[in-house]
């Protein structure tokens, strides 16, 4: 099979070790952005006692999560329980083999893309990756052998399954205006029309951006996790580092969702009007795909201080009676674009 | 190198399967299933079909599984407590699973005598395009596909009509009064 060479395997190893190393640092750089966005936005200083601005916050974070006692509820399914942490990672540290992230590179004489997994069915290998990332909210909720952990995974779940269904429609619509799942192709048809696919897709976008909040449970749609009602939701009976695996599992899901958005939406890598080649060329776009996703990381952050909780009804109407139908309008009306040669 | 990855996800698709039908625990038997149904997605890629993978995934393991994990886990089933070992009928059992796998070598047996098999052809990158595939389920099997469509409406309504309760006939009830009781 193509792609299975020697050379092939060692160019998608160092592929996977970069984005790696960048979606690894996310979980700690979020840790400290957000709670000091909570403190300015709820006009309280946030940390700033470890280090300049506080930013050695996230190292004190670790330092604790590594000496705290693990605390294991004696009642709980211990298989299940200890592989939920485990399982959250899976999909996290997975989905953003798909995303471009720089120009074609040319190595040792060919062109090779600048995607970890160079394959026709990109944009629908992220879907079916990241829906996989219910079952260790269920196996958590579940193997704790606490009912508000067990309520927390239901709704978790339910709400889960609900808002993939319009994601997954808005990225269909932005997939057909570009012809092909290659995500590279994407990045490429936004290229070669001058336009991020923002602009014409808004209606889909604004989709993609409220189903992109209910799909990784930050609030408004944190009902899962909701702190003031259900203790800590799903990962309740989670102490020290398993607790630091699912915090770093939600974050990284954040990162690579965003990825997604940014590059469906927002031009991924590209710059508009911008041509460099080369290793200059996929270091730039590196930093541009990492900038936007900082962006939007931020309006995730933003949101949250922001807004109250959705009620669980509420939720579901949302994610059936409002998101799902503006999906499909929002894929018709593409088509039509598309066929009348708009887009 | 593609040996070994058929091998180790063969094994590891019959081993969960096994699982799946021999556990006590339901939950067990369910995870099990999202393995079993994992590996075959892998030996569905290895075989030239990487988009029926992906949607094996993304369908089974991601939302029909999700759905069978949510009604055992809300159904509360306990683990069998009783010995299986000595329930009545378990000869019949073994005669059947025997006569099965008779059945299923003398199949194998025909088909391995009777015709000569096609030469193995490497894959290539167009036999496995996604293009291909969806050039042909848009024009040669459009009635296969739309019909697929129409089917799973029928089941989507199907099921929502079995599902809800009966519409009150004297009063009419407020949104939060008719969905009472049907959330958690």
């Amino acid at each position: 099979m193509a792609g299975s060479t020697t050379p092939d395997l060692v160019a998608t190893l160092v592929k996977y070790a970069v984005m790696f190393l960048v979606f690894i640092n996310v979980a700690p750089i979020m840790n400290w952005v957000e709670r000091r966005a909570c403190g300015l936005i709820q006009d309280r200083p946030g940390p700033n006692r470890v280090g300049p601005f506080g930013l050695f916050q996230p190292v004190a974070d670790a330092l604790k999560f590594m000496f705290k006692e693990d605390v294991t509820p004696a009642a709980a399914d211990k298989p299940l329980y200890l592989l939920a942490p485990v399982l959250a990672l899976v999909p996290a540290f997975t989905t953003f083999i798909v995303l471009p992230f720089g120009p074609d590179l040319e190595v040792g004489g060919r062109l090779m893309r600048l995607v970890i997994a160079d394959v026709d069915t990109g944009a629908l290998l992220f879907l079916s990756i990241a829906s996989l990332s219910v079952y260790s909210l269920v196996l958590a909720g579940y193997g704790s052998n606490n009912k508000f952990s067990l309520i927390g995974s239901i709704r978790a779940s339910a709400q889960m399954i609900s808002y993939e269904l319009a994601l997954t429609i808005t990225v269909l619509a932005v997939l057909m205006a570009a012809g092909s799942f290659h995500l590279g192709d994407v990045v490429a048809y936004q290229r070669q029309h001058h336009v991020w696919n923002v602009i014409p897709q808004i209606l889909g976008f604004v989709v993609f951006l409220v189903a992109s909040f209910a799909e990784t449970n930050r609030l408004p749609f944190d009902l899962p996790e909701a702190e003031s009602e259900l203790i800590a939701g799903f990962h309740t009976e989670y102490s020290a580092m398993r607790f630091a695996l699912f915090f770093q599992a939600e974050y990284t899901n954040m990162a690579a969702l965003a990825g997604l958005g940014v590059t469906l939406y927002f031009g991924g890598w590209s710059l508009p009007g911008v041509h460099v080649q080369g290793l200059p060329g996929a270091v730039l776009g590196l930093v541009t795909l990492v900038v936007k996703i900082a962006v939007w990381m931020g309006l995730f952050v933003w949101v949250r201080w922001t807004f109250p909780r959705f009620r669980y009804d509420q939720l579901m109407r949302l994610g059936w009676k409002v998101l799902l139908p503006l999906s499909i309008v929002n894929l018709i009306a593409v088509a039509a674009m598309s066929l009348a040669g708009w887009i | 190198m593609e040996t070994v990855i058929f091998l180790i996800f063969a094994a590891l698709a019959l081993g969960s399967s096994l699982v799946v039908v021999a556990h006590k625990n339901p939950i067990y038997s369910t995870m099990s299933l999202v393995l079993t149904l994992f590996s075959v997605a892998v030996l569905f890629v290895m075989l030239g079909a990487p988009f029926v993978g992906v949607l094996q995934v993304l369908i089974y393991t991601g939302a029909i599984v999700v759905l069978f994990l949510f009604v055992i886990m809300l159904l509360n089933l306990q683990r069998t407590g009783r010995d299986d070992s000595r329930m009545a009928g378990q000869s019949l059992q073994i005669i059947v699973a025997l006569g099965g796998a008779a059945l299923f070598a003398l199949l194998i047996a025909l088909a391995l005598s009777r015709t000569s098999l096609p030469p193995v052809q490497a894959l290539t990158a167009d036999m496995v395009s996604l293009k291909l595939l969806s050039r042909q389920l848009f024009t040669e099997y459009l009635l296969p596909f739309e019909i697929v469509g129409l089917l799973l409406l029928v089941a989507v309504i199907g099921a929502t009509v079995v599902a809800r309760r009966p519409p009150q006939a004297d009063t009419t009830t407020s949104y939060v009064e008719s969905t009472k009781g049907s959330e958690p």
